[in-house]
């Protein structure tokens, strides 16, 4: 089997990583740039879908969850950062003689913060997984399963209005970690640390689709029982890949904090997961790039089409997603293969199988 | 495999990328000159052409499009208007029309985008309070002008944002002082899920006390549900004199038709409203005749100003032909943005700020001569309580004696706990 040369992907990180790290700061305008930290964020998501998804098979609806668990993480620990000593504002209108409920308070440290932001998503994505793989629960249970706790994660939050900020969500960040986030300095420093995570997401994956484990993960995607049989448990294989994929998310939300803002349940509910799916798709979710590029796009889209042409973007969304499913259903990014296997005999890579066959199996 | 040796010490690169990056020379916390906002990139407004630049932010797609589209229309209308005068100190207003998505975050992200991208002198929109509090840090950190025009739960004000809609007790204390004048015992609140309803009613429960109204029970449904069979079998149950409706959006529609369906009628538990106005009433699906509303604008007020605005909105491109409180005040706020600045005789934000601290402002709207008050930027407004007839207008059965002056914080209340404010003032500044 001919694979594509490691150190050409490596070239390609390298390549976007000078785009994002010292290109993007240097032309583009701060409302930009900060819309591109957001775009980061996401994209850090979908490389973790890219993993799952694109090379596990698993088709994590609810990716959502995960990207709370790091956003409300980070959103405790700056609101309690600008609120002080004092109560958060919003808590004193809804009850103002309460005190700070009792899950919050381990959030005034930075270093549980931190760690919550890593080790949330970890133990929640390995219990979970490890239930559901040991039971072989896959396909359509799977992705049912996870999009209905999205739903569930964002149904709690609305309905928890002093002690999540409900509906209207967590904002008016003034400082991250002792920074002043008004300052452009630090507003850039945020930026550089979610393009550099994103960065280094994607060595992450890059090393695990070249390593034993990654071979492992598209063998248990293509053919799970032939790997039980050589010995291995694909329930495991599963595991690992999803609490990588959930760690990603976790720490695409953390970011997504400081950079825009504000976080509400709608950023995390169903519609956000899927739009996060969406991304990932348009891009090629088996790629190494795709799914990063593809979140990217969508985001890129939704702030530029949604300005001025606020009724129709999400219908060129639409559109483009069934295109891109119909014609080229390993996304965008196999569309310099295709144009290769066109005009010569066709290159080998490890595509996933047709969404179509994918739909054939859920049906069976 | 010859390139894995490598791996490690790009690894390190991008990590000492990383720990560069977090060394950054920005400023830190205790550094309070920069905390105060003077850091941030000076404005990039430029007024030296013929036109001003102005933002209009409205949520032109999602569940409040419905409302907020209105609102976009009629500022387009002032807009037109007062360019049709000549302007704004003598320059044609340009404006540049963002939709919020019904998306808080988005609703930032525009902010950000209308202030430092197009350099626009200042943004009129919003509805919820979410929203409002979505775009709140962004003016504030990037000093802009945000005019809001809906009513709200109050207990907020920002050096960088004016309210032409009602506070608290422009709105929420009139409607109570009238259901206490009309003898009603028993009170039920029913509310959206969120930062307005959830406020209000804690108002209203002090209030209530002070009043000696009992509130017999209180239900929320989050904005996007409908459904209301369940709570409103409680109203049916605790048997209130009146139900106190603070419901926002299309979430009235199911409230409203698990009411009748109950058996509820409004000459034994009528329901006080104030987020149903005259455009929301005929999409109730029911006959809502003898409901009440308590509001600081209806389109059958007689004031010498409202005909006018009538007339022109009926005549307006994609107009309802109905005229209602938060598109009234969504109309002042532009004249009075325009008012500031000829006061000012300059666009720029201090200056404004301080022009409506040196004398008041004025502007004959519909609703009457409403006057800003230039410390805590909200508007004086008349109280009226209003009863929906047959044809979907409301006959006014109750107003104010004189026009009430925006106390957001309530200190002219002293059923309002001192410390309660105290704390809101203190988590604010």
């Amino acid at each position: 089997m001919t694979k594509p040369k490691p150190w050409i992907s490596l070239g390609g990180i390298g390549v976007f990583a000078v785009l994002l790290l010292a290109v993007a700061p240097l032309v583009l305008t701060d409302h930009w740039l900060n819309n591109v930290g957001k775009y980061c964020c996401w994209a850090i998501a979908a490389v973790g879908i890219g993993l799952a998804w694109g090379r596990g098979g698993m088709l994590v609806m609810g990716q959502g969850v995960f990207f709370a668990l790091g956003a409300y993480s980070m959103a405790m620990h700056l609101t309690l950062e600008s609120a002080g000593d004092r109560i958060p504002g919003f808590m004193v209108l809804y009850d103002p003689l309460a005190p700070l409920p009792m899950f919050w308070e381990p959030f005034r440290s930075a270093g549980f913060t931190l760690l919550a932001i890593v080790l949330l998503p970890v133990v929640l994505a390995g219990i979970l997984g490890y239930a559901l793989f040991k039971r072989r629960v896959k396909g359509a249970y799977f992705a049912i399963l996870t999009q209905a706790l999205a739903v569930a994660l964002a149904t709690l939050i609305s309905s928890t209005i002093r002690e999540t900020g409900g509906d209207t969500g967590l904002s008016d960040f003034k400082y991250f970690f002792g920074f002043v986030l008004n300052d452009p300095a630090n507003k850039l420093m945020v930026y550089l640390v979610a393009a550099g995570l994103l960065v280094l997401c994607l060595l992450a994956v890059w090393q695990l689709y070249r390593s034993r484990f990654g071979e492992l993960l598209v063998a248990t995607r293509d053919a799970e029982e032939r790997v039980r049989f050589l010995g291995y448990d694909p329930a495991n294989v599963k595991l690992v890949a999803f609490v990588v994929s959930a760690l990603m998310a976790s720490i695409g939300g953390a970011m997504f904090v400081p950079i825009v803002g504000i976080i509400t349940p709608a950023e995390i509910g169903a519609a956000a997961s899927i739009l996060m799916i969406a991304g990932v798709a348009f891009g090629g979710r088996a790629s190494l790039f795709g799914p990063a590029l593809g979140a990217m796009a969508v985001g890129w889209g939704q702030s530029s089409l949604g300005s001025t042409w606020p009724e129709g973007w999400t219908y060129i969304l639409g559109l483009m997603f069934v295109v891109v499913i119909l014609f080229l259903p390993n996304g965008l990014s196999s569309l310099p293969a295709r144009i290769a296997a066109a005009r010569r005999k066709p290159v080998e890579q490890p595509a996933p199988a047709p969404v179509v066959a994918e739909l054939e199996e859920v049906r069976s | 495999m010859s390139t894995s040796s490598k791996r490690p010490r790009t690894l390190v690169a991008v990590g000492a990328t990383l720990a560069l990056a977090l060394s950054g020379c920005g400023a830190r916390a205790g550094d309070e000159a920069v905390a105060g906002g003077t850091s941030a990139a000076p404005s990039c407004v430029d007024t030296s052409g013929a036109s001003v630049k102005l933002g209009f932010l409205n949520s032109l797609t999602g569940g409040m499009a419905i409302s907020e589209k209105t609102v976009s229309n009629v500022l387009h209308m002032a807009a037109d208007e007062i360019n049709a005068g000549g302007g704004i100190l003598g320059k044609k207003i340009e404006y540049v029309q963002e939709d919020g998505a019904t998306d808080w975050p988005t609703f930032a992200e525009k902010t950000e985008k209308l202030l430092t991208q197009d350099c626009v002198a200042a943004i009129f929109g919003g509805w919820t309070s979410s929203s409002r509090k979505a775009v709140k840090p962004v003016v504030e950190k990037n000093n802009g002008l945000f005019f809001y025009p809906v009513q709200y739960e109050g207990l907020e004000s920002s050096p960088n944002i004016y309210y032409t809609g009602a506070t608290t007790n422009q709105q929420i204390i009139p409607a109570m002082d009238y259901l206490a004048s009309q003898g009603v015992k028993k009170l039920f609140l029913a509310g959206s899920d969120y930062v307005f309803p959830r406020t209000a009613n804690a108002i209203i429960k002090l209030y209530a006390a002070e009043l000696g109204i009992e509130i017999v029970g209180e239900e929320y449904v989050p904005l996007d549900k409908d459904d209301w069979t369940s709570q409103v079998a409680k109203i049916v149950a605790a048997k209130p004199d009146f139900v106190f409706n603070t419901i926002n959006g299309s979430s009235n529609v199911g409230f409203v038709k698990a009411y009748y369906d109950a058996g509820l009628k409004a000459e034994t538990t009528p329901i006080i409203s104030v987020s149903i106005a005259e455009e929301e009433a005929p999409a109730m699906g029911h006959e809502v005749t003898g409901q009440y509303a308590s509001w600081n604008y209806f389109q059958s007020l007689k004031t010498d100003t409202n005909p006018k605005f009538i007339e022109s909105w009926k005549a307006y491109p994609n107009s309802s032909g109905v005229t209602s409180d938060p598109m009234e005040a969504a109309y002042i706020s532009l004249y009075l943005y325009k008012a500031l600045v000829e006061a000012a005789g300059s666009f720029d934000v201090d200056a404004v700020n301080a022009a409506a601290k040196a004398k008041p402002i004025t502007f004959d709207a519909p609703e009457g001569t409403v006057t800003l008050d230039g410390e805590n930027h909200h508007i004086s407004k008349p109280g009226h309580i209003g009863k929906i007839n047959s044809s979907n207008q409301f006959d006014i059965v109750w107003s104010s004696d004189k026009f009430i002056e925006p106390d957001p914080y309530l200190e002219g209340y002293d059923w309002f706990p001192a410390d309660i404010r105290k704390q809101l003032t203190d988590a604010a500044g």
